[in-house]
């Protein structure tokens, strides 16, 4: 199984490459662009669990090392590799 | 006062701390292991130095924060041990959750390396009471993510109990956007815990501690730490 994971700045929280890069799509005629927000993508490869076992401990991972709560939110897709 | 130095993979700042702590203040100095898990009883002060712990990867002290001497560290904060992180230290602290907040990139994307000016916010921590109230201090930063989040009503109740120590300032002392080099809210440098015996703070002081330099102003934070010993 295979855990896609997001993790994101939380609204309010100061995004400065988010910034530039929509400037710079911006600059480039994309007048449509309203915002940008850049963050992470994760791909956690994980054996011999169930799906609802993933749920848990993928969110568990996310909580305690991968996102950042205070600053960050997250979310994650479980996929089946097999 | 008996001193310990914690070494992780990647810290740079620890031989600058320890230089300052045993030779120019002729404290008594310890290198502690980030993969020991150690009883610091005995200890007065543990200083999280300044680096690039675990290269930064993930978040800055995202990794480290998981060594076992945090256990250890969390352990001694608890009875009231002074735990002083300075920048990457710093970092390492709030994600352990020994301090409140976050440290996210610089407002202007880059690292930034030069001398800047701090304000004493309050005298009345262990930290800076050696300190002038509202005196202002020079001491460099040199940090990619240093810029300081809280949420506004935290950042309130940390003001009332008085937890900011430190806040980025021009050479007179006055507050200004233009003199907070990173974007911090309200243009927090440095900060404690509600006891008041965990501290931490963007600045390295120990750069400006050794009269070799030129610039003691950073010995304001050690001598305060001292003279409680």
């Amino acid at each position: 199984m295979l855990a896609q994971i997001h993790v994101t700045f939380k609204e309010g929280v100061l995004d400065p490459q988010g910034k530039t890069v929509h400037h710079a799509l911006n600059n480039l005629g994309y007048d449509e662009v309203m915002d940008v927000h850049i963050g992470k993508y994760l791909e956690v490869k994980l054996d011999s669990v169930s799906e609802e076992e993933a749920e848990i401990r993928v969110r568990e991972m996310c909580e305690r090392l991968l996102a950042n709560t205070v600053i960050e939110s997250f979310h994650f897709k479980l996929v089946s590799t097999e | 006062m008996k001193c310990g130095i914690v070494v992780f993979p990647g810290s740079n700042c620890d031989h600058d701390c320890y230089h300052i702590l045993n030779k120019v203040l002729g404290q008594e100095t310890h290198w502690l292991w980030h993969k020991d898990d150690v009883d610091l009883s005995s200890f007065d002060l543990v200083v999280l130095p300044g680096g690039f712990s675990y290269g930064d990867y993930l978040r800055a002290g995202a990794i480290s924060r998981f060594s076992p001497i945090i256990n250890s560290v969390i352990l001694f904060a608890e009875k009231g041990g002074k735990v002083l992180g300075i920048c990457n230290g710093f970092q390492i602290l709030l994600e352990s959750g020994l301090l409140p907040g976050a440290l996210i990139q610089n407002h202007t994307r880059k690292f930034i390396c030069k001398n800047i000016f701090i304000r004493v916010e309050t005298i009345n921590t262990p930290f800076t009471q050696e300190c002038k109230d509202q005196s202002v201090l020079q001491i460099p930063i040199a940090h990619h993510q240093g810029s300081y989040y809280i949420d506004p009503n935290s950042l309130k109740d940390m003001e009332e109990r008085g937890q900011i120590l430190f806040r980025y300032c021009d050479a007179k002392g006055k507050v200004t956007a233009e003199s907070n080099p990173n974007g911090s809210v309200s243009s927090v440098a440095g900060l404690c815990n509600e006891k008041k015996n965990v501290m931490g703070m963007m600045p390295h002081p120990e750069r400006c501690a050794d009269p070799l330099l030129g610039n003691i102003d950073g010995q304001n934070i050690f001598q305060s730490l001292l003279s409680q010993s």
